[in-house]
């Protein structure tokens, strides 16, 4: 499966990576029962977007950047951080990447581009575009994405940037991650282009850009659509807004609560709120991650064996990672006031 | 060697001289470098000095990008009222990021901010706003009440890791000073006593600074010694030379052109009454612009502000009265 100009290696690569991910935040999500109090607060999981992450980030070249949003535990797997480091942080441990400051919205690994995660809606955009800024001005072909939802596009910060951003032709991809629901509406219910049906893309045509939408459920597409908006931007042609389309197989988050109140994951929103469960059925039965699988095992890339051993490797790679973060210390009360002043 | 420049060029020359010692430094706003012929433009160019469109929230939220690939924004607001369409940026994004990512990020950036426009712009640019930062961990926030602070803050600010937020009064734009030639820098967080005296402090905020040294002339024809207290910096509060002044005189008055539920003189007096009680003679008095929308016409508007007489008349009150025992 040479036809897209990725080798075998790579598109094995892109299993791997949607492996390791998905591993990843299932145990998240079974932390909330196997290890009740651990993880505080609000976390949000990127299953379903494995191979949206997985074909964007193949795109890119290692010297480029990106941010994201609170939805971010799949950027820094796929980009090489430290799984131990990662789920140490959703802990809240001091080993964790961000020695516990941050949490499982803020998952941020500068060494490898990943500069920051904004647990804000749509806030984050312009942040994106200004590393895209400084990137234009050093002048060494580095292109940035700037990762968000489709709630993300209602936002003023949408607008304003991908404005100054074609205006200025900034290298900058726009990634939006369209799951269909705003947290606990539909996209219909909140977006005018969807109320008429169209696609979220048709949102470039103001700011004169190009505008494309990919099933994101496939990562070769999602790599053959963002890998000639990375070479656009890098050849200094300017921003491109891609709309992926993703269902995301979780809630929008675990259930918000005050202390005290054990916390997990409810039901999809499709099912909770919409009752729709057919919906939420043929989602699964769509899903990204034994969708490729398959289609590598059945196109020769991989043997069922091999495809299962990367399956074995990834649970065992986060089942170390969530031993690591259970056995990491709490951090020091008293570094709180560490980080105030650079 | 000092010469004299008007405040905002005193401004000016900062960001142009740390410009030219520093390429990482840019500028941008919604009415500079508009041609060519542009000064900051012909000195170093489009790529570091553009004009923007009006959009806050992606002005300031591209600067933390920038700042967080290593650059120094400077972003030019003009009007402080202008952060606030994009508050989420300036307070929860600029600010958090190096505390939310345990060091990892920093986001050195400058915004400049005008303020205190009393000068007939009404209810909605008028506003002295620097309260509503001086409270946000992270975020660093000074006050340049001349124009060589001026140029050493904006110099200091710069070059500071953090985000800073330089609020410059738009009364003083024109006001004329000494300002030293070449590097200038002043300590963002340490105050200056401008007057000493021994019988009452004044602490004054930007523009309030040249009314508390008006009031402290005239006092002193009075017979009374007034120190002055420029505080400079609101973020870090240099709380620890105001309270040295208040063990020295035991009264304390704090003028801010700020509305009082809003002004940062309130904080002062927490910190004065909380830490410096047992040197206060009298309780602490505040001059505050009274609690209401800045009216357009001029006799409402100037009630509403703090002046000479409301100082003076602070002073004696703090001097006639005394801590009930």
């Amino acid at each position: 499966m040479s036809e897209n100009g990725l080798s075998n290696e790579r598109l094995v690569w892109m299993f791997t990576q949607m492996a390791r991910i998905r591993e990843f935040e299932e145990r998240v999500k079974n932390t909330f029962e196997e290890h009740p109090g651990v993880i505080r607060g609000h976390t949000h999981l990127a299953d379903g977007a494995e191979a949206s992450i997985v074909g964007s980030l193949a795109a890119l070249r290692p010297d480029d950047q990106l941010t994201a949003t609170y939805r971010c535990h799949g950027y820094p797997i796929a980009l090489g951080s430290d799984t131990k480091a990662l789920m140490a942080e959703i802990y809240g441990r001091e080993t964790g990447i961000c020695k516990g400051y941050g949490g499982s919205m803020h998952l941020t690994d500068v060494e490898r581009g990943f500069l920051g995660t904004s647990g804000i809606v749509g806030q984050g955009i312009p942040h994106a575009a200004g590393v895209a800024w400084a990137a234009q001005i050093r002048g060494k072909g580095q292109v940035v994405l700037s990762f968000f939802g489709d709630g993300a596009s209602k936002q003023g910060a949408f607008h304003e940037t991908l404005n100054i951003a074609s205006l200025w032709k900034l290298p900058i991809v726009f990634v939006m991650e369209n799951n269909n629901y705003q947290a606990y509406t539909k996209v219909e219910q909140e977006d005018a282009n969807a109320a008429v049906g169209e696609p979220l893309a048709v949102k470039a045509k103001a700011f004169s850009m190009p505008g494309v939408t990919v099933d994101g459920g496939d990562p070769v597409a999602v790599y053959e659509t963002v890998l000639p908006a990375v070479e656009r931007a890098r050849a200094g042609e300017g921003p491109t807004l891609v709309e992926s389309q993703v269902f995301r197989l979780s809630a929008h988050g675990n259930i918000i609560a005050p202390p005290g109140v054990p916390l997990h994951y409810p039901e999809h929103e499709a099912i909770a709120i919409f009752g729709n469960v057919e919906e939420y059925e043929a989602a699964k039965r769509g899903d990204p991650v034994p969708r490729f699988r398959a289609r590598l095992v059945s196109d020769g890339v991989l043997s069922a064996e091999e495809a299962e051993a990367i399956a074995e490797s990834a649970k065992q790679e986060i089942q170390e990672a969530v031993e690591f973060g259970l056995e990491s210390a709490l951090p020091a009360p008293e570094r709180a006031v560490d980080y105030v002043y650079a | 060697m000092a010469r004299e420049l008007p405040y905002i060029a005193a401004i000016g020359e900062a960001v142009h001289q740390e410009m030219a010692r520093d390429d990482t430094v840019l500028y941008f706003g919604q009415n500079l470098g508009l041609t060519d012929e542009d000064p900051y433009v012909k000195a170093f160019g489009n790529d570091r000095v553009r004009v923007t469109p009006i959009s806050e929230t992606a002005e300031i939220g591209m600067a933390v990008g920038t700042a967080f690939a290593g650059y120094r924004p400077v972003v030019q607001l003009y009007m402080a009222e202008f952060m606030l369409v994009a508050m989420d940026q300036v307070v929860n994004e600029a600010p958090r990021f190096y505390g939310m990512t345990g060091g990892q990020v920093k986001v050195p950036l400058v915004l400049q901010a005008g303020y205190g426009f009393t000068a007939g712009w009404a209810g909605q640019h008028t506003g002295t706003i620097y309260g509503m930062f001086m409270g946000v961990p992270g975020l660093k926030v000074v006050v340049p009440s001349t124009p060589a602070d001026a140029k050493g803050l904006m110099t200091a600010a710069i070059r500071d890791d953090n985000p800073v937020i330089l609020f410059h009064n738009y009364l003083l734009t024109l006001e004329h000073g000494d300002v030293p030639e070449g590097e200038h820098v002043v300590p963002i967080g340490e105050a200056a006593v401008v007057r000493e005296g021994s019988d009452a402090t004044l602490v004054g905020i930007g523009w309030t600074v040249g009314k508390a040294l008006a009031a402290a002339e005239q006092l002193a024809g009075e017979g009374v010694s007034a120190e002055v207290i420029d505080v400079r910096s609101l973020a870090p509060l240099d709380t620890a030379t105001i309270l040295q002044s208040v063990e020295k005189t035991g009264r304390l008055v704090v003028v801010d052109q700020a509305t009082r539920h809003a002004s940062a003189a309130a904080i002062i007096a927490a910190e004065v009454a909380s830490e410096g009680f047992a040197s206060l003679k009298a309780p602490v008095d505040l001059v505050t612009a009274l609690d209401a929308t800045i009216p357009y016409s001029e006799p409402m508007e100037q009630y509403l502000l703090p002046d000479e007489t409301k100082i003076v008349a602070a002073v004696q009150q703090v001097l006639g009265a005394t801590v009930a025992a």
